[in-house]
């Protein structure tokens, strides 16, 4: 865009700073009333901080269960990412470097796979899970995760591969390294921003998944977080501040990641659409 | 595998299995599914059509149809303006953008249980914002009343996603090639006039791109509508992926609901031919026209 400008923009600097307040509004609701005991919810200004901040809340929905299902997140989560990664890199490798029709193939069955929606899966996916009987499992979350995450992967990795210069490849191969070797000493390293995008991306959605796990777990001590923020809204009842502050732990690691990785973050969303 | 040179197609096969099996399989087998009748527990057995025919008479359908074409032009409308101009605004390198960028980010990290509880809890008639404030406007029962539910959610997932399309035309709009502002500049162009004869032409392609994935997304929205407000009250925000969870996880009609999800995956994929082939050519070809 240009640099210098004669006028301030005034109609877009208000409607940026309108949809900033949109944006923050509920934000700063749910982590103000989060730290709200009960009466004072009932009685107070809803905008006002609290008078006696309290970490009640937070300890309720620690004592509540919580950590196990942060766990589970985290066991669904890596159990997803990290194999889908791999083979997807694997699969990117091959396509990027590679010829032949399968490859070419393969690289066009992603593509597809990228406007297969997760929903119209749901039914035989169900019907398959119980059949190998995974119901209620973690792995029957980690499985079908792993390939709703591998056509974006390959799609971000294969991209980066291919801007990687040829003579790289080529001045090891004279010296005497194979595709297996060059697979991890050059090409891996080499991708390693494009291997946290896609890890990073997969994982935002694989941890804030709801339909896998609404339909392929039914029992309370294998909840993952969205499911149990749903749960905490039956048990909990009219106790709002405590429904409100599993919301804010639930979230909180991925605003550790967002602080730490935003770029990748940012980069995996719109990965598939722009360029 | 036919390769002479360079890594062997075997490398791909552990991700394309992974992939056929837990996604093609299943897009195969939702099709044949739906010529079933099956109660999600017991045996398996050819029903015909009957499937069909029982999940497009029923008119719960024809009116989950309704509500999600109105959600779709709804969520478009509000959505796509909103995306534009913040995209652009976000464009812009001053300091300040960047940082309301970081900050519009947010929704994106929150799981659509997280956003529907949070409203939930914000527009509770009772104890949210409005009685809170002691503002009536804001005091109604928002999700109690059947026309103010479906704008509540048209609202609530504005929030959530125009966060994403503002990414998309954020990029959109940084490659647009800089020359074009400057010389139009120099012609004495006003900043509204570049707005319209440079920035919105060049941003036709990625708003192809936004707009079907807005379209699409339409299709898809499930969590969300399932915390917030289970498709009621009564069926006037019971959108088609929910209506066909409860058709075939409550009312126990797998077979209809695998029809449900036929029609599902076809829509999509006509909505996005359709809206491709309205951007004319291929995308990638012509991003910088007139350069």
């Amino acid at each position: 865009m240009t640099s210098a400008r004669a006028r301030p923009n005034l109609l877009g600097g208000a409607a940026g700073w309108l949809w900033l307040a949109l944006i923050i509004l509920p934000i700063y609701y749910i982590l103000l009333t989060s730290l709200k005991n009960q009466s004072e919810f009932f009685t107070s200004n809803p905008l006002l901080p609290p008078s006696a901040p309290t970490l009640d809340n937070y300890a309720l929905v620690l004592r509540s269960g919580f950590a196990r299902y942060f766990l589970n997140s985290v066991v669904v989560t890596a159990g997803s990412v990290l194999p889908a990664v791999l083979v997807s890199f694997m699969a990117a490798y091959a396509i990027a470097r590679g010829q032949g029709w399968f490859l070419s193939l393969s690289n066009r069955i992603f593509l597809l796979g990228l406007a297969i929606p997760l929903h119209a899966t749901i039914i035989p996916i169900y019907w398959m899970i119980t059949r190998a009987h995974l119901y209620d499992t973690l792995l029957a979350l980690i499985l079908p995760s792993i390939a709703f995450s591998i056509p974006i992967s390959v799609l971000i990795l294969a991209s980066f591969l291919r801007d990687v210069p040829g003579e790289l490849f080529e001045s090891m191969r004279l010296d005497g390294c194979t595709d297996w070797g060059m697979m991890w000493r050059l090409a891996l390293p080499l991708t390693r921003p494009a291997v946290v995008t896609a890890a990073v991306y997969n994982a935002l959605n694989v941890w804030n998944g709801f339909l896998f796990p609404l339909i392929l777990t039914q029992s309370p001590q294998l909840r993952v977080l969205p499911l149990s923020l749903w749960a905490f809204q039956g048990e909990f009842q009219l106790n709002i501040p405590a429904v409100l502050a599993s919301v804010v732990l639930a979230t909180l690691p991925l605003l550790v990641i967002y602080v730490v990785a935003r770029r990748q973050l940012v980069s995996g969303m719109t990965a598939g659409y722009t360029r | 595998m036919g390769s002479t040179k360079g890594p062997s197609g075997w490398l791909a096969a552990p991700a394309l299995v992974l992939f056929a099996v837990f996604a093609l399989v299943p897009l195969v087998g939702v099709v044949v599914l739906s010529f079933t009748r099956w109660d999600g527990l017991g045996p398996i057995s050819w029903d015909g059509p009957h499937s069909w025919a029982r999940a497009l008479t029923d008119p719960v359908t024809l009116n989950a149809i309704w509500v999600t074409a109105k959600v779709m032009v709804f969520s478009f409308l509000v959505q796509a303006p909103v995306s534009l101009l913040l995209g652009v605004f976000t464009a812009g390198r001053q300091r300040y953008r960047a940082a309301l960028a970081v900050l519009y980010f947010l929704p994106l990290l929150l799981s659509s249980a997280a956003v529907a509880i949070a409203y939930k809890a914000l527009l509770d008639p009772n104890f949210g914002l409005g009685p809170g404030l002691k503002i009536p406007a804001l005091a109604q029962d928002w999700l109690g009343s059947p026309n103010l539910a479906l704008f509540v959610v048209v609202f609530v997932i504005a929030w959530q996603f125009v966060p994403f399309h503002t990414l998309i035309y954020q990029a959109g709009v940084r490659q647009i090639p800089a020359p074009l502002f400057e010389a139009s500049q120099l012609d004495g162009a006003g900043r509204v006039r570049q707005f319209f004869a440079i920035t919105l032409p060049q941003l036709k392609y990625t708003a192809i791109t936004s707009s079907t994935l807005m379209a699409v997304g339409s299709l898809t929205y499930f969590d969300l509508v399932f915390v917030l407000t289970e498709g009621g009250p009564g069926y006037s925000t019971r959108l088609l992926p929910l209506h066909m969870y409860l058709t075939g996880f409550k009312a126990n009609d797998m077979g209809a609901a695998s029809a449900l999800a036929v029609v599902l995956v076809v829509v999509g994929l006509l909505l996005a031919l359709l809206l491709q082939r309205l951007g004319g050519q291929d995308r990638s070809a012509s991003q910088q026209e007139g350069v």
